[in-house]
Formats: structure tokens, C-alpha cells, sequence
């Protein structure tokens, strides 16, 4: 560490210098002041590079956003979202996101839904092609690059998206439930798929679902959030578990169960807390 | 129940009409009259056999052209415009604002009543047919883009965003086809509406175009040569609609279910 470096700042926060995100005290209320909806009260998180960190929480927590503070699609209304330690300001563009409805421009073919990304940074036409080309083949599409994205399944559509999300190489990779309108199968499929790449490169991901197998099959740390309204982290479980590793068969390990146990414990309360909340409303 | 039973029932009611009209018109009563009088509904031979002449003489084809002329026009500047506001209002929403209630206003309007002033600013030519034509089309295509560019998806907003495109970009990859996909899903209304305002025109006070040989029969109770306008302006509607029904077919591939013409080919 360079020693001429101011003290406070490298001192207070260690983390930061190999943090790829850090949420610092962020809070988001939606409305104004009498009609003010708080949907996360404090999250404090940091994210190191490389690290796979999946967010589990009951629905309507304020799990996704948390993704759009960290990709600057909404700011905060206290607290701080450093990227790489500098304060976020505007868009985030070292991130790629990947949205959970289907976010495909449907009048575009797979192909140029791929190459998009490219084109609009300046890279030739045929040479984003070809890139895209090879991002298609590599998430096992290579025969649908001329589909249109209505003339796909869901889990090709997704395989689309996240070609056209990692073609353009970002350094973090926000993952807002990809896979949950999939199948059970697809939905496995999907992880392997998306270990694999992440495996060759290790960006740094946040990684939403409220399906703790899921959650904890892929990541390196679960973060449970309560529920919202007034959502709060509450729980940080490191994944002790081999890698490489296969998504679906480290689910039948006993490493596995015990965590999902520990986790679920505590994830239940939140979750009959949450039904309560929405039954009174 | 297949599509050749449907054919052939649709043939049948046609030509059950024609057999009854045909019969109502030329059979004597006891009375010695038919049944229906031919001087108010002519027979169809007559308006077959005039419609034919009118093609073989040539005399129509003139009317044709205007008409398809205004038509063309109305919709094209009428589009343009429908366009360039379209997407200006849907941009300012202070704009949209403050014009909402006088944009509700012209709507209102049954246009039919500008005809007399057009005509009186645009003379009888065919430029007032086309204004008409143009006030029709214009909020047709006016209210789409106006739609299209206010429904597009926030996702597929926001994920163009997160990849990178600037304002310019997002109006060219994501607003424009958005917007355009609903103004080529609205074609068959603002082309239609294109021909009302050239044949209302037409048949409010010109020189030519089928609405005026239509016009001109009427006040020679020239009974036959009005059904004989209204055959050809019946045929060339469902000529123009096959052409737009097979362009839009080809604008809308990315469509999940491009809507498909009803069963007339």
C-alpha cells in the first residue's frame, strides 16, 4: 500500500481499495416528505472484485433497489455507492444489469440485440456482428441469431440478455432475479451456464433471488434483507463451498444443507413478517 | 367448420344478394311492375355493365388517379406531421400540457365541416381534398406515436440505458421503432381516413375523382352511375387495404402476432 496515501480515507476504509461496490449508510424513500415511502431504511454492503454476493430476501423488500442504486438508475436519498471507491454519480457504466422482465428490444433480431452494445460504442458494424456472433454461440444460441426475440423460449431470451450484457465486458454484474419467470430445470441450466462464464473472468456480481437454494448454490456470500417496507441488511453468510462446483449437485451436500438450514432459520421469520405486512394492508 | 365452408357460404350471401336485387328489379309483379323500382335502386347488369363501359372508354381511369393522388398526399404529409408533433409532445410534457385541451378540441371536430372552408382557401383542386385528407390522418398517426413513444417498456428503457446509449441513440433504437410500430399497426385506419377526406372533398364540390362522378350522377338522378362510383370506390378500397395489409406484414416480422387481414384473398 503507498505510504504518501492520505491515512483517513485508505485507514477508515480498508475495503474500499478492493471493493468493487460499497453501499456506505444508503437509504431510499420514494414520495415527499408526507407521503414518504421508505423501501430500504440502511444498507451497508460491500461487494470485494471477483466476489459472487447473492441478496435474498421476502418480496417487495427493496432487493432490486438495491441493484438500481448500484447501477445509478436511482440515487439514494442518504448515503453514499462507491464504485471502486469513488462516489457514484450518474449512470454506472463499468456495470452491466441484468433486469428480470424481459428487457430485449423485440423489434431487433438476436444478433443485433447482442451487437447493439458494441455499435453504439463505435465498433463496426460486421465486427460487432461477428463478436456477437460468438457470444450467442458461446451461450449455446448459435443456431437462433436471426430470431427474433418473441420467436424465443424465456430461457433463450435470457441467454440473450446475458450475451448482450457480458459482451460489452463490465467490470460488475447486477443480476436482478434473472432467472425467476424460468422453470425449475432451465432455472439450473441458467446457473451452470452463468457460473461457467463468470468462472473465466470473475467479475464482480450482486446476484437478487428469493430462492435460497439458488442463492447459495452460485454465491460466496448470501445477504439476507428484511422485509420492507424499511428494509435493512440483517444477515451476511459466507459460502465456504468448493469451486468450481456444479450448481446443481452441490445442493446435495451436506455442507450445503447445514448453511441452507442456518440461513432459512433466519430468513423464515422475515418472510411470515413480510406475509403478515401485506395481508393487513 | 374449415375455410372452404366459409368461402363458400361468403360467396353464396354475396350472390344471394345479387340474385334478389337482380329478380326485385327486372321481374314484372301481376301488377306489372317488379317489385322494387329500378329508377331509385337500378339493376346490377346495368351497374355492371356501365362500370365496364367506364373502363373500356377510359374515362375513369383520370378519376382513379386524382383520387389515389389525394390519397397518397393526405397520408404522407399527414403522417409526417402526425410524426414530428407525436414525438415533440411525447418529449415536452410541458408542451403536451398545455396544447392537451386544444389537440382535444381539433379532435372533436367532425372534420366533415372544414370541407367548404378548404375548398375556399385551397380552391377546387385537389389541394383542398388533400387538407381535408391531412386533418384526418394527422391525429391517426398523431395519437400512435404520441402512445408508442409514452408505452415503451421501462425495461427495455432502462437496460438501454445501462448499455450505454446516449439520448440521440435511445430515440433511434428504442423510441423511433417503438413508436413506428404502432403507427404501422394504425395503417389501415389513416389510410382509410386518407381516402374519406379525398372522396368527401370530392364530393362536396370538385372536378374530378371518384366522389365527384359520384357527386355528378347523384344530381342527375343518374342512379346506376352512383352504384357504379360506389363498385369502383368499393374495389379500389380493398385493393388499397391488401397493399397495406402486405406492408405491414413485412414492418412488423418482430411482432409476436402481426394482426392478420380478415378473410377476403
Amino acid at each position: 500500500m503507498p505510504q504518501d496515501k492520505p491515512s483517513t480515507v485508505a485507514g477508515e476504509y480498508p475495503a474500499a481499495e478492493r471493493s468493487a461496490v460499497e453501499l456506505d449508510a444508503v437509504k431510499v424513500a420514494y414520495g415527499d416528505r408526507d407521503t414518504s415511502y421508505v423501501a430500504v431504511a440502511r444498507a451497508d454492503l460491500t461487494v470485494r472484485r471477483g466476489e459472487f454476493v447473492a441478496v435474498v430476501g421476502p418480496t417487495g423488500c427493496g432487493k432490486s433497489t438495491l441493484l438500481n442504486i448500484a447501477a445509478g438508475l436511482i440515487r439514494p436519498s442518504a448515503g453514499v455507492c462507491r464504485i471502486d471507491g469513488v462516489p457514484l454519480d450518474g449512470l454506472n457504466g463499468a456495470a452491466g444489469y441484468l433486469f428480470q422482465a424481459d428487457a430485449l428490444m423485440p423489434w431487433k433480431r438476436a444478433i443485433d440485440n447482442v451487437a447493439i452494445g458494441l455499435e453504439i460504442r463505435g465498433v463496426s458494424r460486421s465486427e460487432a456482428r461477428e463478436r456477437a456472433t460468438g457470444w450467442l454461440a458461446r451461450v449455446g444460441l448459435r443456431a437462433f441469431t436471426d430470431r427474433y426475440p418473441h420467436q424465443l423460449s424465456g430461457g433463450q431470451r435470457k441467454r440473450v440478455a446475458l450475451a448482450q450484457t457480458l459482451i460489452l465486458e463490465p467490470k460488475l454484474l447486477l443480476m436482478d432475479e434473472p432467472f425467476g419467470p424460468l422453470d425449475a430445470q432451465t432455472r439450473q441450466l441458467m446457473g451452470e451456464l452463468l457460473l461457467g462464464l463468470w468462472s473465466e473472468d470473475r467479475k464482480a456480481v450482486i446476484f437478487i433471488t428469493h430462492d435460497l437454494e439458488e442463492a447459495i448454490s452460485l454465491s460466496d456470500r448470501v445477504v439476507i434483507m428484511s422485509a420492507g417496507p424499511g428494509a435493512t441488511i440483517i444477515g451476511d453468510y459466507p459460502v465456504e463451498l468448493e469451486r468450481p462446483r456444479d450448481p446443481a449437485e452441490v445442493r446435495h451436500t451436506a455442507a450445503f444443507a447445514r448453511l441452507h438450514r442456518e440461513i432459512w432459520d433466519h430468513l423464515k421469520s422475515e418472510v411470515v413478517k413480510a406475509y403478515a405486512q401485506e395481508d393487513s394492508r | 367448420m374449415n375455410r372452404r365452408t366459409i368461402l363458400l357460404l361468403q360467396i353464396l350471401v354475396g350472390l344471394g344478394f345479387f340474385v334478389i336485387w337482380h329478380f326485385g328489379t327486372t321481374v314484372p309483379m301481376p301488377n306489372g311492375k317488379p317489385l322494387i323500382n329500378p329508377f331509385f335502386f337500378s339493376t346490377p347488369l346495368d351497374v355492371l355493365a356501365r362500370t365496364w363501359k367506364d373502363f373500356a372508354s377510359g374515362v375513369i381511369w383520370r378519376h382513379l388517379y386524382v383520387t389515389a393522388l389525394e390519397m397518397v398526399l393526405a397520408f404522407i404529409i399527414g403522417s409526417v406531421l402526425g410524426i414530428v408533433v407525436g414525438f415533440w409532445f411525447a418529449r415536452r410534457a410541458l408542451t403536451a400540457a398545455v396544447f392537451d385541451p386544444y389537440v382535444k378540441a381539433a379532435n372533436a371536430l367532425p372534420r366533415v365541416v372544414l370541407a367548404p372552408i378548404f375548398a375556399l382557401w385551397f380552391g377546387l383542386g385537389i389541394w383542398s381534398k388533400v387538407a381535408l385528407g391531412v386533418t384526418l390522418v394527422f391525429f391517426v398517426v398523431f395519437f400512435n406515436v404520441y402512445q408508442g413513444v409514452k408505452e415503451v417498456s421501462p425495461t427495455v428503457l432502462a437496460n438501454a440505458r445501462m448499455l450505454g446509449m446516449n439520448n440521440r441513440q435511445l430515440l433511434r433504437h428504442v423510441y423511433m421503432p417503438s413508436a413506428m410500430s404502432w403507427v404501422f399497426s394504425s395503417l389501415h385506419t389513416s389510410v382509410g381516413f386518407a381516402l374519406v377526406g379525398a372522396v368527401v372533398g370530392e364530393y362536396l364540390g370538385s372536378s374530378a375523382g371518384l366522389g365527384y362522378r359520384i357527386a355528378q350522377a347523384e344530381g342527375v338522378f343518374d342512379v346506376t352511375g352512383v352504384f357504379s362510383g360506389m363498385l369502383v370506390l368499393t374495389a379500389f378500397v380493398i385493393l388499397v387495404d391488401l397493399m397495406v395489409s402486405a406492408v405491414e406484414r413485412r414492418l412488423l416480422v418482430w411482432r409476436p402476432s402481426a394482426p392478420t387481414s380478415t378473410a377476403q384473398g
